[in-house]
């Protein structure tokens, strides 16, 4: 997986598109069409589960920045979603009850605005990165992958003992946040809006994967000599590609808080942090759209499995051991054939 | 605070930290010798502790149970090791824990499937139930105080095997240079499989000896997993030495912490403030020692490399 290439989809040949350009015009076009067509057919829960499939892709969007292009395997952004869940669980709650967050140095009411609260939500996320990341990124390889674990288990635990957020319990949302212009509390609506933030976070990290930082980050998983030789200090550029990272899942872990209208410490556990390396692994890691065909398949056999067997996560860790051992690439790699070099 | 419950407790910070120290001693061995990194690690755990229950509800006996618990995480080690973990050794760190991953997943869940998402409980052995009084007047659990001598038994075992025997040889000389130990002769493969399942033994063994004071369930061994990752980070990863110093540092932070911060807050504070602010200040406070730790030595306290 290391040696593979992650560059920004590279232009077809006399303006056709590339097969890797196919696949993820398919797996956009797939999402927007399975939920229209859920609406249509008045099937709200499916529109949901379309809504969790988006929101999902964005938190692991936010992982694939710096797994798939900065080679760093994160095992704690489980961390950044939930705390984005709190922001915006405890920012409702304050509103809802009248109270206001704190009264010093200055009065901080809460809010249901989502622009405010996702705007919070991705501070409170960028924060948690840059102490967590300046820590963790002293170290490389499998101490990374362990201290990353560690950190989300803290924050897991602070969120569990301490008890003016619902602790354990955890914290209900009485009403779905709102977006000025829009019901969100109508499926469709919500879904729309996710979908927008989707391809929003999509592009934007398409657009950093091909700048002069996106290039430096590509070239910090590569070889860090090579990128000190060429006068960038890596550490620097993988600080801020995690803490973009930390602020886009964050704001994913707002939504999700929204779209549930309940946060509770399980936001925070590690298996999330494992399900979020699962869905690019699935997807194919380092591809732009990896997330959303990981989160897709994967929500697609929970929901398939699940019907057939309440063990359904047996069978998935069947498959997933045989994807890991003989199906590297993923979903669009197995579409969109190998990945190119240069 | 007296110093009696002062101490009763740093005896049970001690029982725990050596329990971590067999979880963690497998993990640093495995890592060290292969440069893997195993997840599944806490499912040999809860191997060992099911099959205690299961042997020992079945004969009546804890001591077939304890034997049994080694015996089926060594096999269940050996077995996935050569079914699974060794195509994994020249992977990079990601497939591992991924492959892992779904190790968890299938233990965890093919464990509900046969017993059931309902804790199973071990009773303590009829020698060694009770408590017994201590120098100074300290009533202490005879089973707990066990524990510690067996903890330090292995501890001091597992020493002597790496330090003076044949195959400690082997496995130390594994760590320094794989290739040229294969090229002396040792057959390599099976060394690998000797070292996952003495692994998987020692994390089964603490799985029945925790299940017992405890209880025995599924996803039992995750948050005993996430302390002995947090153990080998503050010790140096691949390091025995580390790992005891580091499940010891751990152990007893973590016990110390959740009975003496309420308290100290309490100083300072109202008392129902001041037990949920201990309460979660200490269950963050061996987060916050790894921290310290590694702004102070980022390859861990003994480790090698970082």
């Amino acid at each position: 997986m290391s040696a593979a290439e992650v560059t920004a989809m590279p232009e077809g040949r006399g303006g056709r598109m590339t097969r890797a350009q196919i696949v993820n015009a398919a797996l956009a076009l797939g999402l927007i069409g399975f939920g229209l067509g859920a609406w249509a057919m008045d099937e709200t829960f499916l529109v949901t589960l379309a809504t969790k499939v988006a929101i999902l892709a964005i938190a692991g969007a936010g992982l694939n920045l710096v797994l798939g292009f900065g080679g760093l395997v994160s095992f704690g952004h489980a961390a950044y979603f939930g705390l984005g869940g709190y922001a915006s669980g405890i920012l409702a709650h304050h509103a809802l009850n009248y109270t206001a967050m704190f009264e010093w140095p200055f009065v901080f009411e809460g809010t249901t605005s989502m622009p405010v609260i996702w705007l919070t939500a991705m501070a409170v996320g960028a924060l948690a990165a840059l102490v967590i990341g300046a820590l963790s990124l002293r170290t490389t390889g499998v101490y990374f992958i362990m201290i990353t674990l560690a950190f989300g288990q803290m924050i897991f635990y602070f969120a569990i003992s301490w008890p003016a957020y619902g602790g354990e319990d955890g914290l209900p949302i009485y009403v779905r946040n709102g977006f000025p212009g829009l019901n969100t509390l109508d499926p469709v609506q919500f879904f729309g809006l996710v979908c927008v933030v989707l391809f929003a976070m999509l592009g934007l990290i398409s657009m950093l994967a091909r700048s002069r930082f996106g290039l430096a980050l590509q070239a910090a998983r590569q070889n860090r000599q090579r990128l000190m030789a060429v006068g960038i200090r890596p550490g620097g550029v993988l600080l801020v590609a995690f803490v973009i990272s930390g602020a886009i899942t964050a704001l994913a872990g707002a939504l999700y808080a929204d779209l549930n209208r309940f946060v509770s410490p399980s936001m925070l556990s590690w298996h999330l942090s494992g399900e979020l390396l699962v869905f690019l692994i699935l997807g194919g890691t380092g591809r732009l759209f990896a997330p959303l065909a990981g989160a897709g398949l994967y929500i697609a056999l929970e929901h398939l499995l699940g019907g057939v067997s309440d063990h359904w996560q047996f069978f998935f860790g069947l498959l997933l051991l045989g994807v890991v051992l003989f199906a590297r690439g993923g979903v669009i790699g197995f579409l969109a054939g190998g990945k190119r070099h240069g | 605070m007296s110093t009696i419950l002062l101490i009763e407790q740093l005896l049970n910070g001690l029982q725990s930290g050596l329990m971590l120290f067999l979880m963690a001693a497998g993990l640093t061995l495995v890592f060290g010798v292969m440069g893997l990194i195993n997840l599944a690690h806490g499912s040999l755990y809860m191997v060992g502790a099911f099959a205690c229950a299961g042997v020992a509800a079945a004969t009546g006996s804890f001591w077939l149970g304890l034997a049994a618990s080694i015996a089926a995480a060594a096999a269940a080690g050996a077995i996935v090791e050569v079914a699974v973990i060794r195509r994994l050794y020249a992977r990079d760190h990601l497939d591992q824990v991924l492959a892992t991953f779904a190790l968890i997943l299938i233990f965890s869940e093919g464990t509900r499937w046969l017993y059931g998402s309902f804790p199973l409980y071990l009773n303590v052995p009829p020698s060694l139930s009770g408590s017994v009084t201590l120098p100074g007047g300290i009533q202490y659990s005879l089973f707990r105080l066990a524990i510690i001598g067996a903890g330090l038994a292995v501890a001091v075992g597992l020493f002597l095997l790496i330090g003076k025997t044949r195959i400690g040889v082997q496995v130390r000389a594994g760590e320094a240079d794989r290739e040229m130990i294969a090229a002396l002769g040792v057959d390599i493969r099976r060394l690998y499989t000797l070292v996952f399942a003495l692994g998987a033994a020692l994390a089964g063994m603490a799985g029945a000896l925790v299940g017992t004071i405890q209880s025995v369930q599924v996803g039992m061994g995750e948050p005993v997993l996430i302390l002995a990752f947090v153990v080998i980070v503050i010790g140096g990863i691949g390091s025995i030495k580390g790992a005891l110093v580091g499940a010891l540092l751990v152990g007893l932070t973590d016990t110390m912490g959740r009975v003496l911060l309420p308290s100290i807050f309490g100083l300072f504070m109202e008392t129902s403030a001041a037990t949920s602010v201990g309460a979660a200040l200490a269950s963050m406070a061996i987060y916050i020692l790894m921290a310290l730790v590694l702004i102070v030595k980022p390859g861990g306290l003994f480790g090698a490399r970082a």
